[in-house]
């Protein structure tokens, strides 16, 4: 076995980045498996029965019914261990960041997380996404998490695949952790996600008595208002208008980035935008390397003049 | 209760970053430091458990180079008890298993209950080292905490995982935890503190004391991101800049 894809089971379906890491596991050539944990590893399963696949690994076990970090972690060493895969990929989930460094450990195998680009090694991001690093490893064995949206979905080549029940040796002494259910907080009462227009605010706002302004603009675009998260975290607007890996992720026709520098927390969210115009005092800010307009300038000036001018044109 | 709280210190996000002649990491000469910032929060979570049981003791663990004992001091004069120096000479270590090993080598010794890490640094941003040194200690490990609180020879933490879903897990101790960044507001030094931490202890230990480990990964080149798309760059005075966005919106994006 070449490349062996670990799912992750998304409250049922197939989780976005799953698929993504299938396409790029695809486009890195050999033979390509995957592996479904869980009670639903054999719906997960069947939803990739008409992806070009070796074969879909599947592993349920009362311990690892539902995800946890030790069980998961185990199963992942013992799979790793039997199939002996060269590559072992997983999208750059908030999941894969709890337990992978695990089995990454018990094996001694290096684990590269977060990749963006496989042209020139493994390219990923360092010092707040402003330079770019290859890294390489002398290992055999090695696991790799691609960045959100680093390969499309509709990539994933389709075929055909078996599907075979792995048995896990687990015992109750494996799993410590007690995991409650998971729960919502502050659930949406905006769809961020079908949104055309999204006007977002970032910590060059400055204060919260200027949030005002980026409401007003949203209005008289006719957009929806978003904002990056130490906007959010500030209380300045509601959680449910986060954009990022902790919030939600978006593809706008318009994305009106107000002074937000472009984290890569927060680019992951928004970087699938058709048009990112975004206004920003630092001309080096990381945002600005993927707008397609780059508005260099103090937007507290800038603001209140274009919603002036925005509702003089509508007026005519 | 003795918690370690694990602080890395990295190029703060105003610094200059000049590519160093090597071209595998960045010229330091030119470099202004800083705690990572995650790690602040981490800091505060373990300053806060302590005070809420009344009792127990912070200690600050860095590795790196001499100047990362500035950041030991600043944890120091906020409040934490005492410090762990794991002296670097050379290039900074970037490959997480290696560094997760020399920790491992150190903490192993003095039985802490809980590691505190931030989610991840703000240089290299591999986001795995408290995990790593978790399973390498044996301990019970959770990320992403927004919330803690400790219970009798446990801990639950609340996890935060993807749009805005959240989950409670009860950890058993020791257990390594990486904290979210904005779960609590870092304190600042007050100035008794800052006089305080001169004579706090800041165990040193030799780079030659703990083991000498082959990289399992390493970063080979660093490089400005080519930029994909064609930017347009719009500079100049408030006016000119708002007349060209009216523009933009009315006849490329179409959106008026």
């Amino acid at each position: 076995m070449d490349i062996l894809v670990v799912l992750e089971d998304n409250r049922g379906s197939l989780h976005r980045m799953s698929k993504e890491a299938i396409a790029g596991a695809q486009k890195m050539g050999g033979s390509v498996s995957a592996l479904a944990i869980g009670s639903n590893a054999d719906a997960l399963s069947g939803k990739l029965s008409g992806v070009d696949l070796t074969e879909v690994i599947t592993v349920n076990h009362d311990l690892v019914s539902s995800y946890n970090a030790d069980g998961y972690s185990e199963v992942v060493k013992q799979v790793i261990e039997s199939e002996s895969p060269k590559t072992v990929v997983i999208g750059h989930s908030y999941q894969t960041r709890d337990f992978i460094p695990r089995v990454s450990a018990k094996l001694d195998i290096p684990f590269i997380p977060d990749i963006i680009s496989l042209e020139d090694g493994f390219v990923k991001q360092v010092l707040n996404a402003k330079l770019n690093a290859s890294v390489t490893t002398s290992a055999d064995q090695v696991i790799l998490s691609f960045q959100s949206a680093m390969f499309s979905e509709e990539a994933m080549a389709s075929g055909s695949c078996s599907s075979r029940s792995f048995d896990v040796n687990l015992d109750s002494s494996m799993v410590r952790a007690e995991s409650e259910e998971p729960f919502q907080e502050a659930a949406g009462s905006v769809d961020l996600e079908s949104a055309e227009l999204l006007v977002s605010i970032g910590r060059g706002i400055e204060k919260e008595e200027n949030i005002q302004m980026a409401f007003d603009l949203a209005k008289v675009l006719g957009a929806e208002v978003s904002a990056s998260r130490p906007v959010v975290d500030s209380g300045w607007v509601e959680p449910f208008r986060q954009i990022g890996s902790s919030g939600q992720t978006v593809s706008p026709k318009l994305y009106f980035s107000l002074g937000i520098s472009g984290a890569i927390q927060h680019v992951v969210g928004m970087k699938g935008s058709k048009n990112i115009l975004a206004i920003n005092k630092d001309p080096d800010a990381p945002i600005f390397e993927i707008a397609d307009y780059a508005v260099v300038g103090d937007l507290l000036d800038i603001i209140p003049k274009l919603i002036e001018a925005l509702q003089t044109e509508k007026d005519l | 209760m003795k918690i370690a709280v694990l602080v890395k210190q990295i190029p703060g996000s105003e610094s200059a970053l000049p590519i160093s002649g090597n071209h595998n990491w960045i010229d330091e000469g030119q470099v202004s430091f800083v705690m990572n910032p995650p790690d602040n929060f981490a800091l505060e979570e373990a300053l806060l458990i302590k005070e809420r049981r009344g009792d127990g003791e912070v200690v600050i663990v860095s590795m790196g180079p001499a100047r990362v004992q500035k950041v030991i001091r600043e944890g120091l004069a906020k409040g934490a008890d005492w410090g762990i120096y794991l002296e670097e000479d050379g290039p900074i270590e970037t490959d997480p298993l290696s560094i997760a090993k020399s920790f491992s080598s150190v903490l192993k010794n003095e039985n802490f209950d809980l590691v505190l890490t931030g989610l991840q640094s703000d240089d290299t941003g591999m986001g795995q080292t408290g995990v790593l040194i978790g399973e390498m200690l044996g301990m019970s490990t959770g990320t992403l905490a927004m919330e803690t609180d400790v219970q009798n020879g446990s801990i639950r933490v609340k996890r935060e995982l993807e749009s805005g879903w959240f989950q409670w897990v009860k950890l058993p101790m020791p257990a390594s935890i990486s904290i979210q960044s904005g779960l609590n507001t870092p304190r600042y030094p007050s100035l008794r503190g800052i006089m305080g931490a001169k004579k706090k202890e800041i165990k040193v230990v030799p780079a030659s004391e703990y083991q000498s480990i082959a990289k399992s990964q390493s970063i080979e080149k660093i490089f400005v991101p080519q930029t994909s798309k064609q930017t347009e760059v719009i500079e100049g005075d408030a006016d000119s800049a708002v007349a060209r966005i009216v523009e933009i919106l009315k006849s490329e994006i179409k959106v008026l």
